[in-house]
């Protein structure tokens, strides 16, 4: 903010009210422009995260009327109680945390042994390994889901947790690698040297010195693979035919496709969809710095 | 333990200076194993089934358990020959192209906002953005749906009310606006990525260096164009490359707006084109063709990106 001063005020003892006067009044009238268009943009980025949320508070006869009800005033938890109530979600809910569970798990371990692998040793079909790493964590399910499909049905896991984890844990472990490796390179193997200087063996030194100082790294990948098996659509939708197995938001979209009727009751299917998002929401801020600098880090330098 | 004191290299970065002889060894092999298995059995049977299935034919029989004759590259010429293919690969590739150019345009502009905004108002643009990151993409396709909805739509609404002629107006109909809505869509989700990332990288130009500029008589303009825009550039180059992937293998957003009703043939991108010949009408040849396809397309353009990170990590 001080970079704006001008030469003649610079001239000022720095400290003297007549400069903290001018300063103040000198605040750029565009920046005070700059200041609206950054409040209207956000009102405009988080309006329909809060459409959702007062839809889905208001009764639908209120969403029918000719004008849209801006607060949610005479608002209730009816919705949310009447979506809960038809029995679809706590199945949906139950079948998505346990392949969330399954798949951060699986994950978890796989992913760090083989960080360990590529930031602690040095062997033949390293570069290799973690050039493929990079470039499978790109590969689209769009462009697998067909032969993914088929796979499934001929190993008679179609609608199963066990298929879709498999298909989750091969789709998150790239990256989750990539995460790990640069919290694993992050810890000097001096330091489990010297534990086992002081005695300690190998797995010791390891699971007391370096496992502890992993931790962060392990709950932000975590947190990371959850968010992925939690949201994924698209493998679902092909691996997840039947209503049982469904997930949360094969669930959702059942809402959606029956919206394409004209009997809709769109404070339910609101009130459906906050439910599915506020933990993804809370979960995501947590992890929000990793995920960028992960994707970035090629390019900005820390 | 002297064996494992060998094999742990303590700056793996340097590369290899220790002259010892070189032993097999086996650990960090036997450490790969679970993470390779499970990637072998999840994509890379896939792929390798997917290549093979490409060059076979699929018809009613195969669907009764016949097995299927090969017929080579026949699928791959009657797809390039077949005129809707190319009307599909030319929708993805304009919609993959103006939807990541214009997300990185409102991110960029975000980012340069954030950064010329006081602290408050830079808060309150970061929640909001986060909210929308944070928002599970089917939860923000039904809030999406719900605020185009024909009927009592606010979208409709407000525009009415300024005086536009929207009354019930259908957008999902129209194949134009169809794909309008999805960019409006696509890009309110991923702006914020865009806008985070390049912000990040704006904060480490130096004040200092702007402040030079500034007396040296460089315009915001010239500012930007000469200092700014230079500095950010390996990150905008990066940040772009995923949206292009990203945008590319767009499938969740275009699947859900068809389920509200609009006609798929007309709508197609690959990805529900994929969907479409592989769930729909079970022509798996067909269908790993297009996948084969869009599989080639991804990498060609993630290796760029790929070999930025690598080049980065080495260094």
């Amino acid at each position: 903010m001080s970079t704006t001063l001008t030469p003649a005020q610079t001239d000022l003892v720095v400290g003297d009210p007549v400069v903290k006067k001018l300063r103040r009044r000198r605040i750029k009238p565009s920046r005070v422009i700059l200041g609206i268009v950054g409040v209207i943009v956000s009102l405009i980025w988080v309006f329909p995260v809060y459409w959702m949320v007062n839809s889905s508070l208001l009764p639908n006869i209120v969403l029918q009327g000719s004008t849209p009800r801006w607060l949610p005033f005479g608002g209730s938890f009816d919705n949310f109680a009447e979506v809960v109530g038809q029995g679809t979600f706590f199945p949906a809910l139950g079948m998505s945390v346990i392949i969330a569970i399954v798949t951060v798990v699986f994950c978890l371990l796989f992913a760090f042994l083989a960080a360990l692998a590529i930031s602690r040793f040095r062997f033949r079909g390293r570069k290799v390994f973690v050039l493929a790493v990079l470039l499978i964590q790109m590969l689209p399910a769009e462009g697998l889901f067909i032969a993914q499909y088929k796979l499934m049905g001929s190993l008679q896991l179609l609608n199963t947790v066990v298929g879709v984890s498999i298909i989750y844990i091969a789709a998150v472990v790239p990256f989750t690698i990539w995460m790990l490796r640069g919290f694993v390179a992050g810890i000097p193997a001096d330091l489990e040297e010297a534990a086992m200087v002081d005695g300690l063996s190998r797995t010791q030194a390891f699971m007391r010195i370096t496992f502890p100082l992993l931790a962060p790294g392990l709950v932000a990948s975590g947190v990371y693979a959850f968010l992925q098996a939690w949201n994924e659509f698209t493998v679902a939708l092909v691996i997840l035919q039947e209503n049982s197995s469904q997930t949360l938001p094969l669930w959702l979209r059942g809402f959606i496709q029956q919206s394409a009727s004209r009997a809709t009751d769109w404070g339910q299917v609101m009130a459906a969809s906050t439910l599915v998002a506020v933990p993804v929401i809370i979960f995501f801020l947590f992890v929000q710095g990793r995920m960028t600098s992960g994707l970035v880090s090629g390019a900005v330098k820390g | 333990m002297t064996t494992a004191q060998e094999t742990v290299t303590t700056a793996p970065r340097i590369p290899q200076a220790n002259p010892r002889k070189k032993k097999f060894h086996f650990t960090p092999y036997a450490l790969l194993i679970p993470a390779v298995a499970i990637l072998v059995l999840a994509l890379g049977y896939p792929i390798v089934w997917q290549i093979i299935t490409s060059m076979q034919s699929f018809g009613l029989a195969q669907q009764f358990g016949q097995p299927a004759p090969f017929v080579w590259f026949e699928n791959y010429i009657t797809l390039f020959t077949d005129p809707y293919m190319w009307v599909v690969v030319g929708r993805s590739i304009a919609f993959c192209l103006v939807t990541a150019a214009v997300t990185v345009v409102i991110g960029v502009a975000l980012a340069l906002l954030m950064n010329a905004v006081n602290k408050a108002i830079r808060i309150i643009i970061q929640i909001s953005m986060l909210l929308a990151w944070a928002m599970p993409v089917v939860a923000a396709m039904t809030v999406w749906n719900w605020l185009f909805d024909w009927r009592r739509g606010v979208v409709n609404y407000t525009l009415t009310s300024w005086g536009l002629d929207f009354q019930n107006h259908n957008w999902l109909q129209n194949p134009l606006s169809f794909f309008f809505v999805a960019m409006v869509i696509v890009v309110w989700m991923s702006v914020p990525f865009v806008a985070f990332s390049v912000f990040a990288g704006l904060t480490q130009v130096s004040g200092e260096v702007i402040e030079a500029a500034q007396m040296d008589g460089a315009k915001g303009f010239q500012r930007m164009r000469y200092i700014i825009l230079p500095m950010i550039r390996p990150v905008l180059g990066i940040v772009l490359l995923l949206q292009v992937i990203w945008d590319l293998r767009v499938f969740t957003q275009i699947k859900l707006l068809q389920d509200k009703g609009s006609i798929a043939s007309e709508t197609n991108l690959l990805g529900t084109y994929i969907y479409q010949l592989g769930v729909g009408s079970s022509d798996f040849a067909m269908a790993s063709a297009v996948s084969v396809f869009v599989l080639v397309l991804t990498i060609a353009i993630s290796w760029f990106y790929v070999r930025n990170l690598l080049k980065e990590d080495e260094s």
